[in-house]
């Protein structure tokens, strides 16, 4: 372990060598490229060095796999609150979500609800069963009284795959978003995200991951709450007076208070709501938070805390963009040629850097370029607490569901599979670094709601049946969640995002044009992959006579005694 | 845990109470849910007109706004109910259920 603890240090120093080398290029950089923000550069600095203090301190209590997983088991509700909050509030809600309410006003609000409402259906249905049934993965759950090697395989792969695909476009965007703060090259900022998100798992575990979160979320919230209270100064603290003064200064007037072209068809708003709703519940490195408390008390106080701040900070989001609107205005060097005349914003996609920087330029105008810098360590931070807990929640997929469980079979010892997760995660680091890379100049929208609709598809339906439905046998459980896998993917690929607009298939429209077009009419595959993956749980699971399916039955009263109960579950977290 | 103890809880009268009230009570939550959030989004469909009218005479925001927060609040308020019971009577009812078992 000695080996370990001095590391972190030398990779700091080595950190700190591009910086030195981008100072020297920024006087001759590109248009495109913003200028090095030493600013920026010396707040992140802090926010590393201190990160990077709490991983050597946490690396001195990462000793067993227990540790590595879960910190332990010691994590009070507030601070997994907070730490979940850290873990799914990404720089693309912060940055994305803003952006869109200062283009479409409402409609920003409307798409902003969508990724809340899954939080309560995790307190209901999820939350305190996970935390009597599990140890260290949701697979812990899913294969609860199962036939251990076909479940933990299943949910191994389909939390890879989840795992894959959100970890891409966080590292795209991180790529992109740090190129524009700081005036790094895309490359080194990619390298830099992975080596640290590296460093912090693979010495600090989840110990150092929760308090990368919990200081992350710390961060976001009290920036963004200065940012909407300096905003609202503007309009003496009168929402009513923000909302007049937007419509004054968008071309879209009125227009901006309603609902707007957001939801063209219902349908498709439906499908997009399920898998908000249900994949969050599927998702691994958000259920692999829950192991991190002792009990099921504190599994309910996490969820309860967790909605409240990220609630809040969609709120937040929502006051930043609207009062935007008006303050921005105020700054003809933000924008493009005729994208501001006359003090009204004509085309919001003008803003320098575009919509994304919304959040960014209003710290700027509202806090000078001190505030400027402080909002861009805190967006570069946010992504580094998300990849984390991804990373993480993959290297355990790996190490304690696909090697502990189903390779060796349980036959072995903590000391190595801790070894083999630190591997993993410096595996899957250089494959996050790769794929950052590689997909540089992709269209990598479509991941994250990819993601989702895996996790609502494979992982939410086997999980949920797992807990709830007596009847689910090993044969249901792995065909309906592979079924669920490969039509969430399928579909997806068939989407006008993918087969049209990423493989550049298209289409002669009315006038003529060729334009993108999808093999299906829908967005997102949810409405159809989640009823498919239930179907097949239960078609699969009631004609399944086998033996094993006699003992996957009869193992359900004892499960739900621990489920319900939680006796049993105390010594899960314990050494 | 023993097939015995197992029998001896699933036994117990406290336990079914427990077991179909944290049932009944997750599963109408949820549904709530389900109604606030879907009920939203059908209205942004089929009712924009509505949502995007006057909060009062002459006002700017529009009733769509209050609606929007009332969903966020609703969802913070309803994991605040299910942990103010379940903190309370479901964990009762657990802790009377293990102290009948020792």
């Amino acid at each position: 372990m000695k080996r370990f603890a001095f590391s972190p240090w030398l990779i700091l120093a080595a950190l700190l060598v591009p910086f030195a080398i981008v100072s020297a290029d920024a006087l001759t950089g590109g248009v495109t490229k913003q200028p090095l923000n030493i600013t920026a550069v010396i707040m992140f600095v802090i926010f590393v060095g201190a990160t990077l203090g709490i991983t050597y301190w946490a690396s001195l209590r990462t000793r067993t796999a227990s540790d590595f997983y879960t910190a332990g088991g010691g994590i009070t509700g507030f601070q997994n609150g907070l730490a979940i909050a850290g873990d799914y509030m990404s720089a693309a809600s912060f940055l994305g979500i803003s952006g869109l309410v200062f283009a479409s006003g409402y409609d920003g609000l409307i798409y902003s609800i969508g990724w809340l409402v899954g939080w309560p259906v995790i307190m209901f249905l999820i939350a305190e069963q996970l935390r009597n049934l599990g140890k260290f993965t949701f697979a812990d759950v899913a294969s609860y009284r199962f036939s251990q090697v076909p479940i933990r395989s299943m949910a191994a792969v389909s939390s890879l795959v989840v795992v894959a695909f959100y970890l891409i476009a966080q590292m795209v965007g991180a790529g992109k978003l740090i190129q524009l703060l700081f005036g790094l090259e895309y490359w080194m900022a990619v390298v830099i995200v992975g080596v640290l998100m590296m460093v912090y798992v693979i010495f600090g575990g989840m110990t150092a991951t929760t308090w990368v979160q919990i200081i992350k979320a710390g961060l976001l919230l009290s920036g963004a709450t200065f940012m909407a209270l300096a905003a609202l100064y503007h309009f003496g603290f009168s929402p009513e007076e923000m909302f007049k003064q937007a419509t004054e200064h968008s071309a879209k007037g009125l227009a901006i208070m309603g609902p707007g072209t957001l939801i063209k068809d219902p349908i498709n708003a439906i499908s997009l709501g399920l898998a908000l709703m249900f994949g969050t519940a599927g998702l691994p490195h958000i259920l692999m938070r829950f192991f991190t408390v002792p009990n099921a008390k504190e599994a309910r106080k996490s969820v309860f805390f967790a909605t409240g701040f990220i609630g809040y900070f969609y709120i937040l989001t929502f006051i930043i963009g609207f009062s935007a609107i008006t303050l921005l205005a105020q700054h003809p060097e933000f924008f493009k040629d005729g994208a501001l005349v006359d003090g009204i914003v004509k085309t919001p996609g003008g803003l320098l850097g575009g919509t994304n920087m919304v959040a960014i330029k209003l710290a700027e105008a509202v806090g000078g370029n001190l505030f400027l810098g402080f909002i861009s360590a805190v967006a570069f931070a946010t992504i580094l607490a998300v990849v984390s807990g991804l990373t993480l929640a993959g290297a355990s997929a790996i190490s304690h569901d696909l090697y502990a469980s189903a390779i060796a079979r349980g036959r072995v010892n903590e000391t190595t599979e801790l070894k083999v997760g630190r591997y993993a995660t410096f595996a899957l680091g250089l494959v996050a670094i790769g794929l950052g890379i590689a997909f540089e100049q992709q269209n990598v929208a479509f991941m994250v709601g990819l993601a989702f609709a895996i996790a609502a598809s494979a992982n939410f339906p086997v999980l949920a049946a797992s807990i709830f439905w007596k009847g689910m046998t090993t044969r249901g459980a792995f065909i309906g969640g592979f079924v669920g896998l490969i039509t969430a993917v399928t579909m997806t690929i068939m989407t006008k995002a993918v087969w049209g607009e990423t493989l550049g298939h298209t289409v002669a429209d009315a006038t003529g044009k060729m334009v993108p077009v999808g093999l299906i009419g829908l967005d997102n595959p949810a409405i159809v992959s989640i009823p498919v993956a239930f179907i097949c749980i239960w078609l699969f699971s009631i004609t399944d006579r086998s033996e094993r399916a006699k003992i996957d039955r009869a193992a359900f009263a004892a499960q739900r005694v621990r489920c319900e109960t939680g006796i049993g579950a105390e010594g899960a977290a314990g050494h | 845990m023993t097939i015995e103890s197992v029998d001896a809880i699933t036994r117990h009268p406290l336990y079914a109470e427990l077991v179909s009230k944290r049932k009944r009570f997750g599963w109408l939550l949820t549904f709530l849910m389900m109604v606030f959030y879907y009920g939203f989004i059908l209205m942004v469909a089929f009712k924009k007109e509505w949502l995007a009218q006057p909060l009062y005479e002459g006002a700017i925001t529009t009733v769509g706004i209050p609606v929007g927060l009332a969903v966020i609040i609703s969802a913070f308020a309803l994991t605040g109910i299910y942990v103010y019971r379940a903190n309370g009577e479901f964990d009762d009812l657990t802790k009377a259920i293990r102290e009948d078992l020792q």
